[in-house]
């Protein structure tokens, strides 16, 4: 069993939800596919959506809804 | 002699030291956001200080050499790879045909300027390459860089590789970051206790922060003194019978998010202004990423003044070390 990290290439506000009265794009446990859509990043008035990039059993966050991010951060694990 | 974009990057815009002379008419002076990074690399490649370079705001691009040149990267801490091989920032190196230039993550500041020998040729428009984004004018067709783009080089100048803009004459925000604020014309709309404690609390930028105006957000509301609205004003206490907006100037909508004007500012609108950053701090705004902790520092005209010479001075040291 390995994981692998997602990172995040850009700072901004980390978002788990497409809009605030959706549900979350995946929650702790969630297996997952490459091109999934986990979360989103917001800066400068655009929201860039950031991809799991791996296959995988189960995703775990490691950012809250709406915390800051810095660039090159990781934001959630993925176990493969 | 061109370069071409394999990935672009976030926002990656040509740029130089803007368009000045055009205000009046709603089409603001543009340009590299922090010009004493601009000039610095223009300056470590052998170019004239206003030649056109590339800024890249958040996430670099990756672009591939199709000609020999002197490049060098200055402003924010951003890895620089040639070829996958770590390059010293604010120093010039020699780039090969063929090579690809890319870049590691963002660690400190917002925005990178790369300037090549020879600068970047796109058509002038109103005697400036800046891209003024809103306006979808000047830079490579008005627009952010896309893959696939082809940016063509101009006459590169007998140049080498190796100077160095040395650490002390490199400047960034500090943390928390000070922005000083020379209070404005509409300084008596607000109370005497607003007056105070816009300079006493601790703003961070916003996400939204960009080109046009920064953004901040997490200090005290500011209260305004009651009046009769005059004639155009509107009912909202921050708002003014429209008047022009100074490069740097602090509108704070509803009294609630200070907005700093920028580069690519609005000429004029209805927002009453608290204040406006003195011209020597504009280039540190350039450098500020979402959520850094900012205070913003009452000063007076003489300080202002004081503070722009010894920015003059900066500069002048910078261009006799590369001399």
């Amino acid at each position: 069993m390995s994981k692998a990290q997602v990172m995040s290439s850009l700072p901004g506000t980390f978002y788990r939800k497409p809009s605030p009265e959706s549900p979350p794009f995946k929650q702790d446990g969630d297996p997952v596919s490459a091109a999934d859509v986990i979360g989103l990043v917001e800066l400068m008035k655009n929201f860039e959506e950031i991809t799991a990039d791996v296959d995988g059993k189960a995703i775990t966050f490691l950012v809250e809804d709406g915390e800051a991010i810095m660039a090159g951060q990781a934001i959630a694990e993925i176990e493969s | 002699m061109t370069i071409e974009v394999l990935k672009p990057g976030l926002a990656t815009t040509v740029q130089d030291l803007g368009r000045p002379g055009h205000y009046h008419l709603g089409i603001p002076i543009g340009g590299a956001m922090d010009r004493l990074a601009l000039r610095s690399a223009n300056l470590l490649v052998g170019n004239d200080e206003g030649l056109a370079g590339l800024e890249v705001a958040f996430l670099g691009p990756q672009l591939m050499f199709q000609a020999d040149a002197v490049v060098a990267v200055t402003g924010a801490d951003m890895p620089i790879l040639l070829d996958g091989e770590e390059q010293a920032p604010w120093t010039g190196f020699s780039v090969r045909n063929g090579q690809v230039l890319s870049f590691g993550y963002l660690k400190t500041g917002a925005r990178i300027y790369i300037a090549i020998s020879g600068g970047v040729d796109v058509p002038p428009v109103l005697d400036s390459r800046s891209t003024y984004l809103i306006g979808a004018m000047g830079g490579y067709e008005g627009r952010t860089l896309k893959a696939g783009d082809r940016i063509a080089l101009g006459a590169a100048p007998a140049s080498r590789a190796g100077r160095c803009v040395p650490e002390s004459l490199r400047r960034m925000p500090k943390q928390p970051a000070a922005l000083r604020v020379l209070p404005g014309l509409y300084w008596h709309r607000i109370t005497a206790d607003a007056g105070q404690h816009f300079f006493e609390d601790e703003w961070q930028v916003a996400p939204e922060a960009d080109r046009i105006g920064y953004r901040f957000r997490g200090g005290r509301a500011i209260e305004f003194v009651d009046r009769e609205p005059p004639f155009g004003a509107g009912a909202n206490p921050s708002n003014v019978v429209d008047s022009a907006y100074p490069y740097g100037s602090i509108q704070i909508p509803g009294g609630l998010e200070p907005i700093v004007l920028h580069r690519d500012a609005v000429s004029a609108g209805g927002y009453f202004q608290i204040g406006t950053v003195i011209s020597a701090d504009m280039d540190l705004i350039g450098q500020m990423q979402p959520h850094l902790p900012t205070r913003f520092v009452k000063v007076d005209m003489d300080a202002a003044l004081a503070a722009r010479a010894e920015r003059k001075a900066i500069l002048a040291q910078i261009r006799s070390t590369l001399d």
